[in-house]
């Protein structure tokens, strides 16, 4: 398995949604090389025939019956927004311009 | 009051406290009162515990003189009342609640309050518990000695300087302090039981789904589990009882009762039972006090009756490192919703174009802290294509070794035994440039949630090397909660005869103890 370098942390970072400074992408570049090497061994634990857990108790079909349950009204939604307009959330441009 | 003073009765338990609710001896106001003044006195200041990031003291004492009232008025009302109504109870800052904030001990959501309750906060509602505030916690749940706190950290009481362990470290400081009985905790690697095992309180992480996850901010899904946070095995029975249950909320609940757990907790008994010690789960990388704290819990239970086994679960080994993958992969997926648009912070890019994916930029980079933005950033690494089979795929993988194991490990033993933590509490700031030597400390209790199985963590006496709290581990096939109430049980009082009494009547009195005026004029003469 590769090594995770700097730009790596940078291309993951953009992907993330997290601006980081050029101090910041070293010093996790460093940390992420350390736990990444320590998480290799994890590729080599199980053969091809070992299935997959993606759920620690299996539950098949959990389903409710088709009713409208608990809703919250607009009031209630926005109650929390960093900003909102005639009952809307609101956001700035979600297109760059130039 | 009665003959009560103050500082006794906060160390009462809460199934003593419930008791004398019952019989009329106090009532829920001066309860409350007396856990809000302890508050007030070791809480705060720069030598405080601050185990609290929010008290809600109005609704709490609003509660409890509810609940005084209905026992006052007598008749089908109060017969209706639940075993533990006027019982107060802190909530750890990762489950959302109405009237209070939420903050996941983040900068993100600082003054954020939620527009619904969690269902473990309607069914604290619905038993009438007042609840004495929202406990400190590392952000959003990621860390090993709530040192990831954007609040700042929490201290152990048995020794301010140290870590009272995490993430749930908010809520174990509060109920070792006397600041609380009981405290509702999380647990996705070991965040109820290692801060358990540090300050010589009780932690259950319950069978995944036994407890509704809903209302429980995520970290990792498939791993995050609710539990209960007390100071004996009894209490944690009774609060996982008010606690748990199927909830249509959260798909992943189950159906199964569950409601055995108190009577198991009051019936202990070991006779017969196999319990297994995990090869794999003590010995190299445990400190001696510890090694020796878990030989004596062994011959404690072997001379009542306990029948002690060896098994090995080989692939243990793999735990930490798969742990490591699946945990940042659903942390990654689960952080991306604070993003500056529906909650919370939102930070404006400071020059350049204003477009939206900027604002999230500015927004995550300054509302996260690095703990976060690390397991981020590796999850969206072990998610990324190209690396999604050999890290993510892997790991999920060794989660099928890991139940095979335990599968293995429960076809000779009833229930298994281990140290909780490899270390007592090490001091604040020791590891906290070292985020794999902080791992660690989950060692032992990561196992249990990569296999849905639930674990209980108990004082098991103090390290000789530093008398500091050691923490016994016991583990139970998936629903078999019981089974750890019942030998947990035993072992507690077995412990305690040793003793001479409860582990934390050993703890050091807390500086500020006794000399505040709250305390003083509440009645208290400590």
């Amino acid at each position: 398995m590769a090594a995770i370098n700097r730009d790596d942390v940078a291309h993951l970072a953009r992907l993330a949604h997290i601006e980081m400074s050029a101090e910041e992408l070293d010093r996790m570049a460093g940390e992420l090389a350390v736990i990444v090497d320590s998480v290799k061994s994890v590729s080599e634990a199980a053969g091809d025939d070992v299935p997959a857990t993606s759920h620690p108790i299996p539950l098949n079909n959990v389903f409710r019956e088709d009713v409208v349950g608990h809703t919250f009204t607009a009031e209630q939604a926005l109650s929390g927004a960093p900003d909102s307009f005639e009952g809307r959330f609101k956001v700035p441009a979600i297109l760059d311009e130039d | 009051m009665t003959e009560l003073n103050n500082s006794e009765l906060i160390r009462l338990s809460a199934a003593q406290l419930a008791a004398k609710l019952a019989a009329r001896e106090v009532t829920s106001v001066e309860v409350t009162q007396a856990y809000l003044d302890r508050i007030a006195l070791v809480d705060g200041g720069a030598d405080g515990i601050h185990a609290f990031l929010h008290v809600n003291a109005e609704e709490a004492l609003a509660v409890a003189a509810e609940v005084d009232a209905i026992r006052a008025a007598g008749g089908a009302e109060e017969e209706a009342l639940h075993e533990l109504a006027g019982v107060p109870i802190a909530v750890k800052d990762l489950i959302v609640t109405i009237g209070q904030p939420t903050t996941a001990g983040s900068k993100i959501l600082e003054g954020w309050h939620s527009p619904y309750d969690a269902t473990v906060i309607k069914k604290l509602r619905a038993a009438k518990m007042p609840i004495l505030g929202k406990t400190n916690l590392d952000e959003f749940a990621m860390g090993s000695s709530t040192e990831h706190s954007a609040y700042g950290p929490t201290r152990n009481p048995w020794d301010l300087d140290r870590i009272p362990g995490g993430s749930g470290g908010g809520s174990a400081a509060a109920v070792a302090a006397f600041e609380a009985p009981l405290a509702l905790g999380t647990d996705t690697g070991g965040s109820i039981r290692q801060p358990g095992a540090v300050t010589g309180t009780v932690g259950m992480k319950p069978t995944y789904g036994a407890v509704s996850r809903y209302g429980a901010i995520a970290m990792a899904s498939s791993l995050d589990q609710i539990g209960p946070v007390s100071r004996t095995v009894l209490d944690s029975a009774l609060l996982q009882e008010v606690i748990g249950g199927h909830d249509p909320f959260d798909s992943t609940s189950l159906t199964d009762p569950f409601d055995t757990l108190v009577a198991a907790a009051k019936t202990g008994n070991v006779t017969g039972m196999k319990i297994g010690i995990v090869k794999e789960l003590h010995g190299e990388g445990y400190q001696a006090g510890v090694e020796n704290r878990f030989n004596e819990s062994l011959e404690l239970l072997k001379e009542a009756g306990a029948e002690i086994v060896e098994v090995s679960c080989p692939n243990f080994k793999y735990a930490l490192g798969a742990y490591y993958l699946i945990m940042p992969s659903e942390v990654s997926s689960n952080l991306a919703k604070f993003d500056g648009v529906r909650y919370g912070l939102r930070v404006l890019p400071e020059d350049g174009p204003m477009t939206i994916e900027r604002v999230m930029a500015a927004t995550r980079a300054a509302g996260f802290g690095d703990e976060v933005k690390r397991r981020i950033i590796l999850g969206t690494y072990a998610l990324s294509a190209g690396y999604y089979d050999a890290y993510y795929g892997s790991a999920q993988k060794v989660r099928t070794l890991i139940q095979r194991d335990f599968d293995a490990a429960f076809a000779q033993a009833d229930v298994l035994i281990s140290p909780t933590a490899p270390t007592t509490a090490f001091k604040l700031g020791e590891k906290l440039d070292d985020p794999l030597a902080m791992y660690l400390n989950d060692v032992a209790t990561i196992p249990a949630n990569m296999a849905g199985i639930p674990g209980l963590s108990l004082p098991g006496g103090l390290a000789d090397e530093d008398g500091l709290p050691v923490g016994i581990q016991l583990l139970a096939p998936a629903r078999e909660d019981a089974r750890l109430y019942r030998v947990g049980a035993v072992l507690e009082s077995l412990l305690e005869e040793k003793w001479g009494g409860p582990l934390l009547a050993k703890a050091p009195e807390l500086k500020n103890a006794g000399l505040g005026t709250a305390f003083n004029t509440a009645g208290g003469s400590n």
